[in-house]
């Protein structure tokens, strides 16, 4: 018995949300990694990017609520997402065609092009302010909680609860859905394999016939499709405050690098090692160490190997030691 | 002569827009961005180095100007003895078993040869020492905070004087440098630079929760001062008699004795915050020159040209027998060292640490809109970006809200739409920064002031 409310101990705080905190980083590292190995420049622009997205699906929650449209027990930001995907693309379509292109033309080294992204962001913070304001926004309307914890205790008897909240596994399936959608449209395709001959060796690609033009099409469409997803379903589980926004692109960078960036696969990955790494280290372990350790062993302290103060600095330190030992990340990096 | 004729036409500019903002706001606000232009100014010069000299990209300048500001608390601040007392030997303790590490590990990279033995007694010596430092350092860290937490809890600096403190920044900022440039530099550019961006958050993070180094996010206020206090001038008799002489004319004026003295206390009043600016300004503007006049001979002399060469083509200056990894981890200390100089400065400026304010957008995105504005590779040029580029972040509230005012002028006072965006002014600096990149970087890529190459 107390094995088992020990194992409900950690799902209930480390799992569930490192999980959740992990598909949210994947998403956003995909993107992260895309944009890099098919456009060939580090996004700077990224969280804002994904924040422009969300502030589309906010407000038209807002608007939706207001006419009074929703979408039963799930929240009605999941409605939303269409439009504000559309309302993405558009944008980022926009901004290639203005800033972008003429670097990607001209063949600008990488850097360039990554200086320019911060003038993008700079921009799209401007405008998210602008329009929305830097406070912090709830949107989540529908059911909370798909399991509360005194539900679980009286169905199974056991001391510990586990509670399980809606956001969490709307983000685990539209994440599954997403990403298995888009590792089918790369590997099943001809479009999505046309992008991964332009990422891997571009001038052999040219040679083949692919039309760049439509390569860099579709590549912006994927992501504004992943940073609008990722934004809304990290908005939807916490809050929706830009300059949290902004600073997530940091986790999500560690995320990219660490699965070796260019590489989808290694993003998906490296966002939950991002998520698994900062949540085991700074999860208080004494709830859990009382139930399997004799009483004579039990723990005074709170047995927490590092302050949750530290959360971001852990996903950073890691990626650190893996630039160190090994550079190209978890997975071999720069392919798609 | 000709060569530097848009430089000066430049800088004039500039300066007539500061004095402008003088005469139109108030010469108080006019000394506060000047100072903060010039803080800017070196900030700006470092990260020159780094990316003008020799094309490393540092994202990292949050962190050394953290560091920096840390380095005035650590040795202006007077020693807390209680903390001391209750705590200080655990600390030492702690910092000994540090400097073993460190000591160690070397030991082991100089004489055990590369093998899997090598790892295991490196991570070994890393994970007892941590546990050590962590039993060792964790009942100190909680006596020290339980000091007076209010007003200290934490162990206090060295008590020495706040300008010996500038340079003692520039030593930290390019100690981290040293460990950010050994894990880092052989990376890939844009790898570098986020790279030395998550660096920097981690610096920063720690700073921020090691409440017994500088009271983390309580902040510590009240530093000491290079110049002398508000309060001391105004009831000082040789101030009140100067700004007196100054202002004879507009005191002969008033009509009445007490209305003289209400007038003459405004007018001390006014003048001592002048007065205090003033002499920071001073003082920066004596670092600038400094800086300016030592980067100006290294980017002309042997060394300079042999940085241009590495960072034109690395293999042929590496071909040449330029030790091309070694001038890269030094330029990258170098140029770190003045961040650091810089980051002490701006504390001093303030007279308060706040760590909670170091945010990569004001601290190395904005920078770097200063280095790539104003001219990279020319440190006219980063000086200039770093005055211009600052004077729009301060000045574009202002600026956004006077056209916002043009343009919904017919506009009713309470229209929605009106009112949100004269809420919203302050948000169009980062607009009015970014479009400002974005141009640039399209039109005149090589900045305001390009470099200039003197052919001998």
């Amino acid at each position: 018995m107390d094995l088992i409310n020990a194992v409900i101990v950690l799902l209930n705080y480390t799992i569930i949300p490192a999980l959740t905190y992990g598909s949210q980083l994947a998403i956003g590292a995909i993107f992260v990694t895309l944009i890099y190995g098919i456009l060939r420049f580090a996004n700077f622009a990224t969280g804002d990017m994904m924040s422009f997205g969300t502030m589309f699906a906010v407000l038209l929650t807002y608007y939706f609520q207001s006419i009074g449209i929703n979408f039963g027990f799930l929240p009605t930001a999941l409605l939303t997402i269409p439009f504000a995907i559309f309302m993405m693309i558009l944008y980022m379509l926009i901004i290639d065609q203005t800033v972008f292109k003429y670097y990607r033309i001209k063949k600008s080294p990488p850097v360039m092009l990554a200086m320019v992204s911060v003038g993008v962001m700079f921009v799209t913070q401007a405008i998210i302010r602008i329009i929305i304001g830097p406070t912090d926004r709830r949107f989540l309307d529908g059911e909370k909680f798909i399991l509360k914890a005194t539900e679980f205790k009286e169905m199974t008897g056991l001391a510990e609860g586990l509670t399980i909240k809606s956001t969490q596994m709307i983000t685990i399936v539209v994440t599954i859905i997403v990403v298995a959608i888009m590792f089918w449209f790369l590997n099943k395709t001809k479009t999505g394999t046309s992008m991964r001959a332009y990422s891997d060796n571009e001038d052999l690609a040219l040679l083949s016939g692919i039309d760049p033009k439509k390569v860099v099409l579709i590549t912006w469409i994927i992501a504004g499709i992943l940073a609008t997803i990722g934004g809304i379903l990290y908005g939807l589980d916490k809050s929706y405050r830009p300059f949290v926004y902004f600073n997530n692109m940091l986790p999500i960078f560690a995320a990219a690098i660490v699965g070796g960036i260019g590489n989808p696969y290694g993003a998906f990955f490296g966002g939950y090692v991002i998520a698994f790494a900062e949540i085991f280290l700074t999860y208080a372990y004494k709830r859990f160490l009382v139930y399997i350790l004799p009483e004579s062993l039990e723990p005074n302290s709170l047995m927490q190997l590092l302050s949750t103060d530290y959360k971001f600095a852990i996903s950073f330190s890691i990626l650190v030691i893996v630039l160190i030992f090994r550079p190209s990340g978890i997975f071999e990096g720069k392919r798609i | 002569m000709r060569n530097y004729l848009n430089i000066i036409i430049a800088y004039s500019i500039m300066m007539l827009l500061i004095i402008l903002v003088g005469i139109f706001q108030s010469w108080s606000i006019a000394l506060t961005i000047f100072n903060y232009c010039m803080i800017s100014a070196v900030m700006t010069l470092g990260a020159n180095i780094q990316w003008g000299y020799a094309g490393l990209i540092n994202f990292g300048i949050m962190g050394y100007t953290a560091l920096g500001g840390l380095a005035v608390v650590l040795v202006s601040v007077a020693p807390v003895p209680e903390a001391w007392s209750v705590g200080g030997v655990n600390m030492m303790t702690c910092l000994g078993i540090i400097i073993l590490m460190i000591f160690s590990t070397r030991y082991i990279l100089k004489n055990i040869q590369k093998s899997n033995k090598r790892n295991y007694l490196i991570a070994g010596i890393i994970i007892v020492g941590l546990i050590l430092i962590k039993i060792i350092a964790g009942p100190a860290i909680e006596q020290i905070e339980a000091v007076d937490p209010a007003k200290t809890g934490f162990l206090g600096g060295l008590g020495l004087p706040v300008l010996f403190s500038w340079i003692v920044g520039g030593l930290f900022a390019a100690g981290l440098a040293f460990i950010v440039g050994k894990v880092a530099l052989g990376l890939r550019a844009d790898y570098l630079a986020i790279a030395t961006l998550l660096i920097a958050e981690i610096v920063v993070s720690i700073i921020k929760h090691e409440d017994w180094l500088a009271r983390g996010v309580k902040n510590v206020i009240g530093l000491k001062r290079p110049a002398p206090y508000e309060i001391d001038l105004q009831t000082s008799p040789w101030f009140i008699n100067l700004v007196e002489k100054f202002h004879s004319t507009k005191l002969d004026l008033a009509n009445s004795l007490s209305e003289r003295q209400d007038i003459l206390n405004q007018l001390v009043i006014d003048a001592s915050s002048v007065y205090v600016k003033l002499c920071f300004a001073g003082m920066f503007l004596v670092v600038v020159i400094i800086l300016l006049i030592i980067t100006q001979k290294a980017l002309y002399s042997p060394w300079g040209r042999m940085m241009r060469a590495i960072r034109d083509n690395e293999e042929a200056a590496s071909a040449m027998g330029k030790n091309v990894v070694k001038q890269h981890l030094f330029i990258f200390i170098l140029g770190s060292a003045i961040v650091g100089i810089a980051g002490a400065m701006m504390v001093t400026n303030d007279g308060l640490f706040t760590p909670g304010s170091y945010r990569p957008m004001r601290y190395t995105f904005v920078i770097w809109v200063m280095v790539i504005v104003g001219g990279t590779g020319n440190n006219f040029g980063a000086i200039l970006g770093g005055f211009v580029v600052w004077f729009l972040w301060v000045e574009a509230a202002p600026i956004a809200l006077f056209f916002i005012n043009l343009f919904t002028a017919h506009l009713p006072e309470t229209n929605e739409i009106k009112v949100h965006l004269i809420n919203s002014a302050p948000y169009f600096r980062f607009l009015l920064v970014g479009i400002g990149l974005l141009l640039i970087m399209r039109f005149r890529p090589q900045g305001i002031i390009p470099e200039k190459i003197i052919k001998q």
